[in-house]
């Protein structure tokens, strides 16, 4: 038995994630309050919001696919859009799965996974040493209820809430998504110009004939694997940037 | 074709963990196709600019109360608010644009 994996230090380790949580739960509640109104109207009832948020744990992933079931869309699309709006958590496992000790138990490996969101993942990454699985599960057990429960909350108080309420509300998601696309834009010229690139095709796809027709959904997955392919071949990203992913 | 809530919940989880868990239990060596490192990195940004552009000028009442939560968002976010505080002040925005445009 090692010292990274002893009882004591996986003790500590929870308890400091569980307080870490904390301000990511509070967060999470009041997104996934503006969520469940997106919930609400794909005809989801409480207790399914809250289950689609135990399972997914994914804010823009859950939106996307909450909007194409609101739009009667199969689940081929549903599954496909779950992938594209999930995508990034996929390169977040990879830097944690170099992160982590081998000496951990493999266990660990598929139990962690569950909970890598975009917060979750930045306090475990940020955290010194080797990936501690202990901490990462402190962090989802205060955070994902929250969110959980936010999501539930959205759904049952979407009715009682006022127009402008819910109107002011359903910004909160676009913020959330702000500030996560705006500070790396603003440090890398390239994702700058990708973003506007975004806004540009986005609004032009929204109107202009034909296209207009697809899916909301349907039209993301495709302009992103388009926007982000191109640039990926055309701006490869070097080495040694691969590390302000996180 | 009416479809269940809770197959579609089923996918929604399964797709979501199953991009989670498969670096972290399969991967033990790090990615080394430039292609894909790339084009990973810069998903997350494109398809949520995407999804923030224009629907969050739809999604409210008014599209100017929507316009100026996008610049809010732009601004608070760029001057380092974290995700929690820039999602109120888009809220914020939002509830007294349309306070004032109801009562013009």
């Amino acid at each position: 038995m090692n010292t990274v994996y002893s009882i004591k230090s996986n003790k500590t380790a929870l308890l400091e994630g569980l307080k870490d949580g904390l301000p990511i739960g509070l967060g999470y509640f009041a997104v996934a309050f503006s969520l469940g109104v997106v919930a609400k109207n794909a005809g989801l009832s409480p207790f399914q919001g809250f289950l689609a948020s135990v399972l997914c744990s994914a804010s823009a992933g859950e939106y996307v696919a909450f909007t194409l079931i609101a739009a009667n869309a199969s689940y081929i699309e549903v599954a496909i859009a779950t992938f594209v709006a999930n995508a990034r958590y996929m390169l977040m496992s990879c830097a944690l799965s170099q992160k982590a000790s081998p000496d951990m138990p493999f266990i660990h490996r598929p139990l962690s996974a569950m909970y890598i969101t975009d917060e979750l993942f930045g306090i475990s990454i940020a955290r010194k040493g080797a990936f501690n699985p202990y901490y990462h599960y402190g962090g989802s057990i205060t955070a994902v209820p929250l969110w959980a429960i936010g999501t539930a909350l959205g759904i049952i108080a979407g009715n009682i809430l006022s127009a402008s309420l819910v109107s002011a509300l359903s910004v909160a998601l676009y913020g959330m998504f702000m500030a996560v696309f705006i500070p790396p834009a603003k440090k890398d010229k390239i994702i700058a110009a990708l973003v506007v690139i975004s806004f540009i095709l986005s609004f032009a796809a929204s109107k202009f004939p034909f296209i207009c027709d697809i899916a909301e959904g349907t039209r993301t997955i495709i302009l992103t694997v388009l926007i982000a392919g191109a640039a990926a071949i055309f701006f490869p990203r070097k080495d040694e940037e691969e590390e302000t992913a996180a | 074709m009416t479809k269940n809530i809770y197959i579609y919940i089923l996918i929604m989880g399964a797709v979501s963990y199953l991009i989670r868990a498969l670096p972290m239990t399969l991967l033990r060596k790090p990615i080394k196709n430039r292609f894909i490192k790339s084009f990973l990195y810069y998903v997350p940004y494109v398809t949520l600019a995407v999804m923030t552009f224009p629907a969050i000028i739809t999604a409210t009442q008014s599209p100017i109360s929507g316009a100026l939560a996008l610049a809010v968002g732009i601004i608070t976010a760029a001057i380092g608010f974290d995700l929690f505080k820039v999602a109120v002040s888009c809220c914020v925005t939002v509830f007294i644009t349309e306070l004032i445009i109801m009562n013009l």
